[in-house]
């Protein structure tokens, strides 16, 4: 018979819901009681649902996304003549785009990018609310803010891409369509416009820290997993009173690597990989087109990338050579 | 429960790949080892390509062209009456298999009279014979000494399997929402991405500029916009597609935009692009009117070129069979041949600046040109002060370095008439030219000259 040992226990215990902390002045009533509990979910995680705490700033926030993902919806709808089986079909390849480079960072017409400008809007709005949300929810909690601002972190990326770079290029164009395949087609087309984002040490950067952070990730929790049986999940009681788990996963990684993270900088080290994988990023977007037109080149002025020996025989651009010669 | 999540997990893996080759695909190394310049097979689609991609027997040449002439014996035929009977014939068998095998002779003839032009299959068929020839002659840069014949884009088919048409613009109703902005349809010309779906006509019609990178490290105001990014790499995704290749077989993967370390074929696929819009310009837009509605495309325009049209998914079309050369009669043009004598712009006379024009390949000024020169004479004449600085210039179509050689020798003739009719050595100056716009579409009469600035 299953026995209730530690936190990893697939046993979900029952009990009565549980609401939380009291809450202080200014914050909205608790909404329901009599809190359902779900088996499935609490396979995956939690098997409470709610409470949901909504708030002016979260009601605001879900009103304008609604608002911007209907825009995008009912655009790529109308773009199949408001065929939902098309749209089922097509949706991958469906979008809403910015407006072209002739109108730079004019007004266009509604449906010539002026749905993609108040789409943006709406959705920009809608995630710094979120963002408030956060922010408010945590230091309500009596919580640090970590978790808003490793969010700002995203958000940042989100309006280098789509406001900050476009406002400082001088056109709306240069954003980012809302699509599934044509945001990806816009970042091949930035990196083959702009000489190769490879060549980006900010991008390079960026990547450095996202594939950080799956390791990181990966590294720390199998840690936990391991060392459960010793009581490792209880990681902030290891962080106060060291037990044989901490003991045992610490010596595990200085047999292996020599060198280990404790139970509390492993946490640190995890947040600032995720937080710096869109910083850097964003630094690096930001630089394209605006400091830096072809990375390519400045690598090879700047002795990043290397010359290799030459393969084919020297090509050069046939434009340059069909104008007259010199007798 | 267990299997239930086994059948989903299945599926939704199905799903996910549906889209995906299988493996095993073939690696091929082309560049320096460690750049990633490789091209990619799947040996499986491969073999299905080649298959469609045969080219057919040639039949036995007819030999000698002694005896009588085609134009001696058959009426209304332009532009093949100086080739013997025998070849002639040949020639119209040759082109019935490969264009009409199913239809035969009177696809093209009326049977009560072969040679009345009635039929518009005629009309247009004569004018592709010359389009054929112009490509082999004045397209080298391109088709090389393979050449190409009706075979490599009609395949034994009276309408070419991969031609274009202009794509209707989208109906946007009152305008108020839905704009595809020309895009995001998942279109086999694009490669199924979600690119600009008509490249060709910005591209193999206009001639708007394909390159959107940057030459230099930091901006310099060069301006291409995402947008133009993307439909250039509409345009890309249909070369690759069309020809079956990836973008390493011309681009190098380091830089894309960099002509240095690209392979050879990159030189080959610029002229190709250029090709394209010249025949799409020259030969099948003033066809239009020929053609019945029933041939026109949505907007009424007629089928026009690109790379897919002979290349139809393989590097080289037919993979590079030399079918041409068996049929001498499409190497020549005959109407560039023809311009030679005429055709040429009229010499301008100015008072500080003279341009004179040469036949093909040739270096001496004859019949109007001449009497430019004689102008040009009287003017240095009359204003013994006045220096003459020479360019040469070159036509894009041939070998490069002889073109090189043969812009020399225009500018030296005339400097060495000048000379001769007894202008002063020192008054005149052999110069560099000055930037000039390059000359694109192959055999251009108004490239081949030779320009005088009186300083």
């Amino acid at each position: 018979m299953a026995d209730y040992q530690n936190l990893f226990t697939q046993v979900q215990a029952v009990g009565p819901a549980n609401l939380g902390v009291p809450l202080g002045p200014r914050n909205s009533p608790r909404t329901g009681t009599d809190l359902p509990q779900v088996h499935l979910l609490g396979r995956l995680g939690m098997a409470q649902i709610g409470p949901i705490y909504l708030g002016p700033l979260g009601l605001a926030s879900i009103i304008f996304g609604v608002a911007a993902f209907n825009i995008i919806g009912f655009n790529m709808l109308a773009q199949v003549n408001w065929d939902i089986v098309q749209f089922v079909r097509q949706l991958f390849w469906l979008s809403l785009e910015p407006p072209a480079p002739e109108y730079g960072l004019s007004l266009p017409p509604l449906n010539k990018g002026g749905w993609w400008l108040m789409a943006g809007g709406f959705l920009t709005v809608s995630i710094l609310l979120w963002w408030a949300r956060m922010y408010t929810r945590a230091r309500a909690l009596g919580l640090g803010t970590h978790v808003a601002w490793a969010f700002a972190a995203a958000i940042w990326l989100f309006l280098v891409l789509g406001f900050i770079r476009p406002v400082l290029m001088g056109s709306w164009s240069e954003a980012v369509p809302f699509g599934i395949f044509p945001h990806l087609d816009w970042t091949a087309a930035f990196s083959i416009r702009y000489g190769n984002l490879f060549y980006n040490p900010f991008h390079a950067l960026s990547i450095a820290f996202l594939y950080g952070s799956t390791l990181l990730f990966a590294m720390h929790g199998a840690t936990i997993l391991a060392v459960s049986r010793f009581g490792g999940e209880r990681e902030l009681e290891q962080i106060a009173d060291r037990g044989t788990a901490s003991e045992r996963a610490a010596l595990f990684w200085r047999w292996t690597m020599g060198f280990n993270a404790t139970m509390e900088s492993i946490h640190r080290w995890a947040w600032w990989f995720a937080v710096l994988c869109p910083l850097a990023g964003g630094i690096g977007i930001l630089l394209t087109g605006t400091v830096v037109d072809n990375w390519f080149l400045w690598a090879v002025k700047h002795g990043v990338a290397p010359p290799y020996p030459l393969v084919f025989p020297p090509a050069v651009d046939p434009a340059t050579l069909l104008q007259g010669v010199k007798p | 429960m267990r299997a239930w999540t086994a059948c989903i997990a299945l599926l939704a893996a199905a799903t996910l790949l549906a889209g995906c080759e299988r493996p095993p695909v073939d690696t091929v190394q082309r560049g320096y080892r460690g750049t990633g310049m490789e091209l990619v097979y799947n040996p499986r689609t491969e073999i299905r390509v080649a298959e469609a991609n045969q080219a057919p027997p040639v039949t036995e040449p007819a030999g000698s062209d002694a005896g009588p002439k085609a134009r001696d014996i058959y009426k209304n035929v332009p532009l093949l009456g100086h080739l013997g009977v025998a070849e002639f014939t040949r020639y119209m068998a040759a082109i019935t298999e490969w264009v009409a095998p199913e239809q035969g002779c009177n696809y093209c003839h009326d049977p009560a009279n072969m040679g009345e032009d009635s039929k518009y299959t005629k009309v247009v068929a004569r004018r592709m014979i010359e389009m054929t020839q112009h490509v082999n002659a004045d397209w080298k840069p391109h088709v090389a000494a393979t050449g190409v014949t009706c075979y490599t884009c009609h395949r034994g088919k009276a309408v070419p399997l991969q031609v274009w048409f202009k794509a209707p613009p989208q109906n946007n109703g009152a305008n108020f929402i839905g704009d595809r902005a020309g895009q995001n349809s998942p279109m086999q010309m694009v490669g199924l991405s979600s690119l600009t779906y008509d490249p060709y006509s910005l591209y193999l019609l206009g001639d708007n500029p394909i390159g959107v990178g940057a030459t230099t490290a930091l901006p310099t105001g060069h301006v291409a916009s995402i947008l133009h990014t993307e439909q250039t790499y509409g345009l890309m995704m249909h070369m690759s597609d069309g020809l079956g290749v990836n973008c390493t077989y011309c681009h190098n993967t380091r830089n894309f935009k960099t002509w240095e370390g690209s392979p050879p074929q990159r030189t080959t696929a610029w002229h190709g692009i250029r090709m394209a819009r010249d025949l799409n310009n020259n030969y099948l837009e003033p066809l239009t009117k020929s053609f019945p509605a029933s041939r026109l495309g949505p907007l009424g325009d007629v089928a026009k070129v690109n790379c897919a049209t002979c290349h139809q998914g393989v590097y080289k079309p037919l993979y590079g069979a030399p079918m041409a050369k068996a049929y001498p009669e499409l190497l020549v043009s005959a109407s560039a041949q023809a311009k030679v004598a005429d055709g040429l712009p009229p010499p301008t006379a100015e008072a500080l600046r003279s341009v004179l024009y040469f036949g093909v390949g040739s270096s001496t000024l004859e019949g109007e040109q001449a009497k430019g020169l004689t102008l040009l004479i009287a003017t240095l004449v009359s204003r013994p002060s006045a220096k003459a600085a020479i360019s040469g210039y070159h036509s894009a179509s041939g070998e490069l370095s002889a073109n090189q050689q043969l812009a020399k020798d225009r500018a030296v003739k005339v400097r060495d008439s000048l000379v001769a009719a007894g202008v002063a050595p020192n008054r005149v100056l052999l110069d560099k030219p000055l930037q000039a716009e390059a000359n694109l579409s192959g055999e251009d009469p108004a490239a081949r000259r030779v320009e005088v600035t009186v300083k």
